[in-house]
């Protein structure tokens, strides 16, 4: 779950993290007294959306003045980035940056554990930098028994600072960094950039937070603080009924239980030259209740013109998917083209059941697919 | 032969009281599998098909001398009961329990890691050495007996293979799941030398999805470590970057992670990559 960055700063301060003062506003006029209040000629106007290169689409100015900062704001409010509308920026007082460095902890796949990143490329898409100066980035894994004692955090920092008096400043940061991701299960903390100042301090200008979906239940607050897109609240309301939907723009729907059959049918339906509508997995089992449940979320979609149900039959055995799915299109009335694929036990037992219903009966994934390709052309 | 569990594997099952752990219980049981006990805190003392129950893991260990484990208790309590049987002297920890908190297997990780015992999972369908012994959920009717091992981060997707090889006559020796969530415990490069060390073992089938770069890795642990012939399916080439795909762990973060890397890492060290489930049995036997 993403948070917007104006939240990870109010996260960041109470931790102690030190970041640019700053106001959240929703309005022009909201805008124009935040900068009163900051009392500075210089302020930054930002955009407050749920997707990265907001500077590429326009969506961050430096504003000297009052007269430009209201022309920003009237600007950047309402803007479209990638999708997303902008309902409110952040205003904050323009720091005089002297150098800017990267800073994160992220989850690390491969060494199973939190990893704290830092690097002199501040400022800069750290995947770009990771791509082409990998070597500009300096990597220490956390070990979570520990965590970031000091001997490490001034390791890094003497990755980016030459001067002792500003390692002494950034240790902290690094630490108090680790405990608000350690303690708020988040998946990425990262600060870029964080900058030097000309007057000697360190500070984040920049803030972004991720969290873990499957930690949420025990982060009341962070939850409270999600705000799904169109397409997101379709996602979650499936997985509220047990379902892992994704949306694709074909016209092939797709049932299928288990995330990696899910896939490789998609994979298919392209292979043999069609287009998925969907990813969707309805779980291990396969009840007539589920299989009515995601008719529904499939015909919702007004492209789909064929359904392909793709179900692998182990402990719940094929005869018995057979019978649920008579039972669910019992109940189902459409007009819409179904393909059926039953595999693994029970098999013949379960297709013998499917004979002479109005479903295609498919044998093997390659003919299931073939046929719902022929159907949508 | 196969690799991590056999005859001799003497299985607790924790959480053997709730509806999933008592069910699954049965059917490993049913299957052959050595169940020696189970836990659930505060049934010590009862049976649950037959198979007694211990309040604590150190207690089930000493009464049966137990070596793996498989846990179901819901995700809030895994960590503690991964925690738990690394702590009683268990040596292979199976986690079946979807949706543990990436920050609770990163610390039972490192807990299990330092009192030198293995975990697969979580979010996993554990693992089957057939006519031997079943740990977890997989259907054990459609696996047969034989040379193939099998290496998987998905489930159902597993048995599709798997169903293939054995129609084609190819058994298994052991086929792991090692579950979908980004941070999970064994993984390819410790299975890969498992099966390329096991007699019993002759080909490897490896199924990827997108997600990572363990796959990237694996290819490179195979071109210089492995000589059996393996054989690859990697799931996801159509699915949209930023969404998660079901598992936790299936999404191509920042363009990277996505099937075609995967696939084409692969085949630049000579591993055939299958276009659908289907075709790899004819692959392994065109390498043998």
């Amino acid at each position: 779950m993403k948070i917007h960055e104006y939240q990870a700063k109010e996260m960041f301060a109470t931790y102690g993290i030190p970041v640019d003062k700053s106001i959240v506003c929703r309005s022009v006029e909201d805008a124009v007294k935040a900068y009163e209040q900051l009392d500075a000629q210089k302020v930054i106007v930002k955009a407050q959306v749920h997707a990265g290169g907001r500077g590429k689409a326009g969506g961050v100015k430096l504003a000297n003045g009052e007269a430009e900062l209201r022309k920003h704001a009237a600007a950047i409010l309402g803007m479209d980035i990638k999708g997303f509308t902008v309902d409110r920026i952040l205003v904050g007082q323009a720091v005089n940056i002297d150098k800017e460095y990267y800073v994160s902890y992220v989850i690390d796949r491969s060494s199973k554990a939190a990893i704290l990143m830092v690097s002199r490329e501040g400022g800069m898409d750290i995947e770009e930098v990771a791509r082409t100066t990998p070597e500009k980035i300096h990597k220490f894994v956390i070990d979570p028994s520990i965590g970031v004692p000091d001997f490490l955090a001034r390791e890094a920092a003497f990755k980016l600072f030459d001067d002792i008096t500003q390692v002494r400043k950034a240790v902290p940061v690094f630490q108090k960094l680790y405990q608000l991701l350690i303690e708020t299960d988040a998946s990425l903390a990262e600060i870029n950039p964080l900058v030097l100042t000309t007057e000697g301090e360190i500070m984040a200008i920049d803030a972004k937070m991720t969290f873990d979906d499957n930690a949420l239940y025990r982060h009341p607050k962070i939850a409270a603080l999600n705000e799904p897109s169109e397409e997101e609240k379709k996602e979650q309301s499936a997985k509220s009924k047990g379902f892992s939907y994704v949306h694709l723009g074909g016209d092939i729907g797709c049932m299928v239980n288990g995330a990696g059959l899910a896939m490789a049918t998609m994979d298919m339906i392209k292979l043999y030259g069609g287009n998925p509508a969907n990813f969707l997995d309805i779980g291990g089992s396969s009840n007539p209740t589920k299989v009515i449940e995601a008719m529904k979320l499939l015909l919702s979609d007004k492209n789909v013109k064929v359904v392909l149900i793709n179900i692998f039959g182990g402990i719940t055995r094929c005869d018995d998917v057979a019978k649920g799915l008579l039972e669910a299109f019992h109940q189902i009335k459409t007009g819409v083209p179904i393909v059926i694929r039953l595999t693994g036990t029970n098999e013949k037992e379960g297709r013998a059941l499917l004979q002479g219903t109005h479903f295609h009966v498919a044998e093997t994934m390659g003919e299931a697919t073939q046929m719902a390709v022929k159907i949508s052309k | 032969m196969s690799i991590l569990i056999d005859k001799n594997s003497r299985l607790i099952v924790q959480g053997i009281t709730g509806r999933d752990g008592g069910f699954h219980a049965s059917k490993m049981k049913a299957y052959g599998t050595n169940v020696v006990g189970g836990t659930s805190p505060g049934k010590g003392g009862e049976l649950a098909d037959g198979i007694p129950v211990f309040n604590t893991m150190r207690e089930a260990v000493k009464e049966t001398a137990a070596d793996t484990s498989v846990i179901f208790v819901p995700a809030p309590f895994a960590k503690d009961a991964m925690m738990e049987a690394a702590d009683a002297g268990i040596r292979l920890i199976v986690c079946i329990t979807e949706g543990v908190p990436t920050l609770d297997v990163v610390e039972a990780y490192s807990y299990i890691r330092r009192k030198g015992a293995n975990l697969i999972g979580p979010n996993c369908p554990g693992l089957i050495s057939p006519g031997k012994s079943l740990v977890g959920i997989m259907p054990s009717m459609i696996f047969k007996e034989g040379s193939t091992g099998v290496i998987s981060r998905s489930g159902t997707l597993t048995y599709e293979v798997v169903y293939n090889l054995t129609e084609n006559g190819m058994g298994q020796s052991t086929a792991v799941g090692v579950g979908g969530d980004p941070v999970v415990g064994l993984y390819y490069r410790e299975l890969l030398e498992m099966f390329e060390n096991d007699p019993g073992t002759d080909s490897i089938v490896l199924i990827g999805e997108i997600g990572g770069d363990a796959e990237e890795r694996a290819a490179e642990y195979i071109r210089d470590h492995v000589t059996k012939p393996v054989a690859v399916f990697i799931a996801g080439q159509q699915a949209p970057p930023g969404k998660q795909m079901g598992h936790a762990g299936a999404i191509i973060s920042s363009g990277s992670g996505t099937a075609a890397e995967k696939i084409a890492a692969f085949e630049a060290v000579g591993v055939p990559v299958a276009k659908e489930p289907s075709q790899i049995p004819a692959l392994l036997k065109g390498k043998r």
